[in-house]
């Protein structure tokens, strides 16, 4: 296995509580919810009415004609990848683009594109389908457009496995840039699902929080009265790069991203192993690839989505794979803030998590009142410092199915 | 019926809303493809809307005949209140 160093030199974000990476950024350090009670018609007679909107609608931000041509998904990591290229300081000339390659997750694809064409069919007939929809619709469809958006021909790829989606695109790249096949990855994630059908099934699956009266405080994860997850909707996107390509054009690297452990529990289709075993094996596999090890992590971005299973099960597999180490780590759910992103979420925290490394902060997990006792871990309820010196954090994302995704930053 | 100016100033705000072209561009002399940049799939998105605005029926395979914007507008004045 080929040990290429790889960073992170550019970061883009739209989400629930910012448009861009430091208004998400500050609004995290706040401990702002980006939670609200659904508003529009259609969210009256659904059980659950919660979900965390983008704080910036994508038509403010796009080309009018160039948003139209792209599912909502695709319109969040085009907003998310123009950022971060941005950020990275490169341009056309910067990087070949046979050695340029995206990795863009998302978990559910363009289903509103899908629906709403589906309407138009049923109520106006065939005629009326977008002859876009299929290129909007297309789960590869956000990785394929900032392909186009930025020349890259070292291949596009669209990794999918539900919420863990986000971290294996992450992983995808470090992958493409480890094999030799590309030197640089806009790696990402993107998800657009808040739309009744989407929210009536994760509610027929008892997975979503029905705290109505105070939807900002819904998302609850380690607290003892969580009721599920709230969705969220936006995209992030890293740029990563091999350390030699990155000195070459005295880039500015944020942090390493020194590794990723990609686990299967094989064990259900929706409920997490409830030993967290599988987890265990994909933090214990990022320190294997990463070369770090459980005395270097200071500090975890917890997949915790605010399930009453899933955070405790977690909170297990943490405790597996960091032993004895686990005293001197700061956890964190920044999804209380965020709600759960689905296939964006692991590329959004893990910004999150390079930004703590960067920052020495940790956000708070807001709305934990009352933690959960089989919860053993030092949860950052408030704003939290971290270590100076070389050290190290994970990002762990779990997705149905049974992936397990755990990205290893170190800092830079 | 709408006269042809009429047509050519829909369809020109059809085109400026599908693809973005200012609708001062789509003059009667324009190739939809060489000029406009109007690609297929916009294309069809262009004959949809149209049909809609003009009450015509416009088969697909006619559409490959309609290269420039004249000949859209003498196919929509010829055939429009037939749909």
């Amino acid at each position: 296995m080929s040990t290429t160093r790889i960073v992170v030199t550019g970061l883009g974000a739209t989400s629930p509580v910012g448009g861009d990476v430091p208004s998400t950024w500050s609004a995290l350090l706040a401990g702002t919810s980006g939670a609200a009670l659904l508003t529009e018609d259609w969210a009256d007679d659904l059980p659950v009415r919660i979900a965390a909107r983008v704080a910036v609608e994508p038509l403010d931000v796009l080309d009018r004609v160039r948003a139209r041509r792209l599912d909502r998904s695709g319109q969040f990591a085009l907003i998310a990848a123009l950022e971060a290229w941005a950020d990275s300081g490169h341009t056309d000339t910067t990087v070949d683009s046979e050695r340029l390659g995206v990795a863009i997750a998302s978990g559910i694809g363009g289903v509103t594109t899908l629906l709403n064409n589906y309407d138009l069919l049923r109520d106006k007939g065939p005629r009326r389908v977008s002859p876009l929809s299929i290129p909007m619709l297309m789960p590869n469809s956000p990785a394929a457009n900032v392909g186009l958006a930025f020349g890259a021909k070292a291949g596009v790829h669209t990794p999918v496995s539900a919420c863990a989606s986000g971290n294996e695109a992450i992983a995808h790249g470090i992958d493409m840039i480890r094999l030799g096949r590309a030197d640089v990855v806009i790696v990402g994630g993107t998800e657009a699902a808040i739309h009744p059908l989407p929210l009536a099934a994760f509610a027929q699956m008892m997975a979503l929080s029905r705290r109505h009266d105070e939807p900002e405080r819904a998302s609850r994860p380690w607290d003892t009265n969580r009721d599920g997850f709230v969705l969220g909707e936006g995209a992030a996107v890293l740029v990563i790069e091999s350390a030699e390509h990155a000195a070459a054009r005295g880039a500015r690297v944020y942090a390493e991203v020194a590794g990723a452990g990609v686990t299967a529990d094989a064990h259900d289709i929706a409920q997490p192993d409830p030993e967290g075993l599988g987890a265990t094996r994909a933090m214990k596999a990022a320190f294997t690839e990463s070369g770090l090890g459980p005395r270097d992590i200071v500090h975890i971005n917890a997949h915790a989505t605010s399930t009453p299973q899933g955070d405790v099960a977690e909170c297990q597999a943490i405790t597996n794979a960091l032993g004895g180490e686990v005293d001197h780590v700061v956890v964190t759910s920044t999804k209380s803030m965020t709600g759960h992103l689905l296939g964006g979420a692991g590329a959004l925290e893990s910004v999150a998590t390079i930004l703590a490394l960067r920052d020495r902060l940790v956000p708070p997990t807001i709305n934990v009142d009352d933690l959960d006792p089989a919860v053993k871990l030092d949860i950052a309820t408030e704003q939290r410092t971290l270590p100076s010196g070389d050290v190290a954090a994970l990002n762990n994302s779990f997705g149905f199915g049974g992936h397990n995704v755990a990205i290893a930053f170190r800092s830079a | 019926m709408a006269s042809t100016e009429e047509i050519r100033s829909g369809l020109a705000d059809i085109v400026n809303e599908v693809a973005g072209i200012p609708a001062d561009d789509v003059q009667l002399d324009k190739s939809f493809t060489d000029d406009l940049d109007v690609d297929s799939l916009s294309m069809v998105e262009v004959v949809v809307a149209a049909e809609e605005t003009f009450g015509v029926k416009i088969p697909d395979d006619e559409v490959k005949n309609l290269k420039t914007v004249g000949d859209a507008v003498a196919f929509i004045e010829t055939n429009q209140g037939t749909s």
